[in-house]
């Protein structure tokens, strides 16, 4: 198993930890990621909220590298994930847009390449199975609850990852790790996004206070994440939310690739676990219990 | 709830403009309010989506790109996902701002289009984004040197930012894409 690996900005800032943790799980397992040489940003939110060309456009560069690499595109970010598989359906429905985008880039592109989130090579290409044989450690029954976010699974139509108002993937990961994966309302919710950056930072304090008190209301013991901005925005602000209402939740947000890497034996360093804000200890030590 | 709206000075309802630009029909809308009801932003905004759409579609005008939703919208993808209409709204929202932007609207709080700016200024550059740049132009931008230092320290001791930018980026074609859209368009935003 091969991939084109497009590892988005945040792999060299904010998420590090998510970068090296799906690195190192995929080598763990076998899986060869090849880093996309010379990739760029995707435009993100800035870029579409600018220019529809400019976004597609952006975007394409990075999978006109990779198509060259005759690879699917493994991605970990939700946004980066969103923007890519925007740019593809772009091009393919809209001739007009295609058009632009050649005169942009110097080169045509047909969106042929295929653009895969980490969690999808994981269950549909490697399997769930092989990856219940993989584990040595085990969640033994941590309650976990999955956070989707919004990017990952809106809209259907572009995205077409899992169901977009009660997504199962992230949910079948933490099963075949042996926790217990919560049904919980909040899971597609949105954290507030890029606004975090912004002077209305306030606006994504409150949207995470009441997503992680939705986690604690149904008594999860962490949230997982897959995309770089709600990790941060559900890690980061839990600061802002102890100052502005008092309550602490003290509520562990890994990666669902930290949480896999602790069941494959992975050190603590590989996976990054010292970035996060909030001590992912208890988690590390229910995990570290239970060699299978 | 009564709506009241003063007709675009052009005499070109802002409508056509956005059915032009983003090639969704607004007219579909039958005012369900599945996307208000979702929209992750409407407790903090005074007009949730449907009321702007609603706004629309009795021909308001420019005074309609000072609403707030327009920069305060996440592009969260809610609104679009509910709706029984398959209404895009999320393009609908980009092209909002396209046209805040040319008519020099009243940009509120926050102003996001700077941080777009500084944004895609850093990616212009290096190809890829550096948030150090970024967050200096728009904290210099907005004068608000002093929000969120508090938690300066815990980013720099867990290495959440970069201190250098990235160099590994094929900066030729980035900056090539940047150029041949000034060129089409005359401008970026
Ligand atoms: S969900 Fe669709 S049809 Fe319903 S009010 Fe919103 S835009 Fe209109
Ligand atoms: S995309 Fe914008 S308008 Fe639509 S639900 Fe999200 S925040 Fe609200």
């Amino acid at each position: 198993m091969k991939y084109a690996y497009y590892p988005g900005c945040s792999a060299e800032s904010s998420a590090r930890d998510q970068h090296s943790s799906s690195i190192a799980v995929a080598r763990a397992l076998g899986i060869d990621f090849i880093e996309i040489k010379g990739w760029s940003c995707c435009g993100s939110t800035p870029g579409h909220q600018t220019d529809r060309v400019l976004a597609a456009s952006l975007s394409v560069a990075n999978l006109i590298l990779a198509k060259d690499m005759g690879l699917d595109i493994v991605v970990n970010c939700a946004a980066c994930y969103n923007r890519l598989k925007t740019a593809n359906y772009e091009v393919k429905n809209h001739p007009e847009i295609r058009k632009k985008v050649k005169n942009a880039i110097g080169r045509d592109y047909d969106g042929s390449v295929e653009i895969k989130h980490m969690m999808e090579v994981l269950l549909e290409d490697y399997g769930k199975e092989s990856l219940q044989n993989a584990f040595t450690y085990s969640l033994n029954g941590l309650r976990v609850a999955s956070y989707y976010g919004c990017l990952l699974v809106r809209p259907q139509e572009i995205t077409n990852f899992d169901d977009p108002e009660n997504p199962q993937s992230m949910d079948n990961l933490i099963r075949a790790m042996g926790g217990e994966s919560l049904d919980w309302p909040y899971k597609v919710e949105c954290c507030g996004n890029s606004l975090s950056l912004t002077t209305r930072s306030d606006l994504v304090v409150s949207f995470s206070d009441s997503i992680i008190g939705m986690a604690k209301a149904v008594e999860a013991e962490c949230i997982a994440v897959a995309c770089p901005l709600c990790q941060v925005n559900l890690d980061l602000r839990q600061m802002d939310i102890k100052r502005q209402t008092g309550k602490q939740y003290d509520m562990p947000i890994l990666y669902i690739t930290q949480l896999m890497g602790l069941c494959l034996g992975l050190s603590r360093k590989e996976l990054g676990l010292e970035k996060l804000v909030v001590s992912p200890s208890p988690v590390v030590k229910a995990i570290a219990a239970t060699v299978l | 709830m009564t709506i009241r709206i003063t007709k675009s000075q052009t005499g070109k309802s802002l409508l056509n403009q956005i059915r032009e630009m983003s090639g969704i029909d607004l007219a579909v809308c039958y005012q369900c309010k599945k996307c208000s009801c979702g929209c992750t932003v409407s407790g903090h905004v005074q007009s949730p989506p449907s009321e702007l759409i609603r706004r629309l579609q009795l021909g308001a005008g420019d005074e309609l790109l000072t609403s707030d939703l327009i920069w305060t919208c996440v592009s969260c993808e809610t609104c679009f996902a509910r709706c029984p209409m398959g209404i895009d709204m999320v393009s609908v929202m980009d092209a909002l701002r396209a046209l805040a932007i040319k008519k020099k609207a009243v940009i509120p709080e926050g102003n996001i289009p700077l941080f777009n700016n500084a944004f895609l200024k850093t990616v212009e550059i290096f190809g890829r984004t550096y948030d150090l740049a970024l967050m200096t132009a728009y904290k210099i931008g907005t004068s608000s040197y002093m929000r969120d230092t508090d938690k300066l320290p815990i980013i720099m001791q867990k290495k959440k930012i970069a201190l250098l930018p990235s160099l590994g980026a094929n900066r030729r074609t980035v900056r090539r894409i940047f150029r041949k859209i000034r060129q089409n368009k005359g401008r970026l935003s």
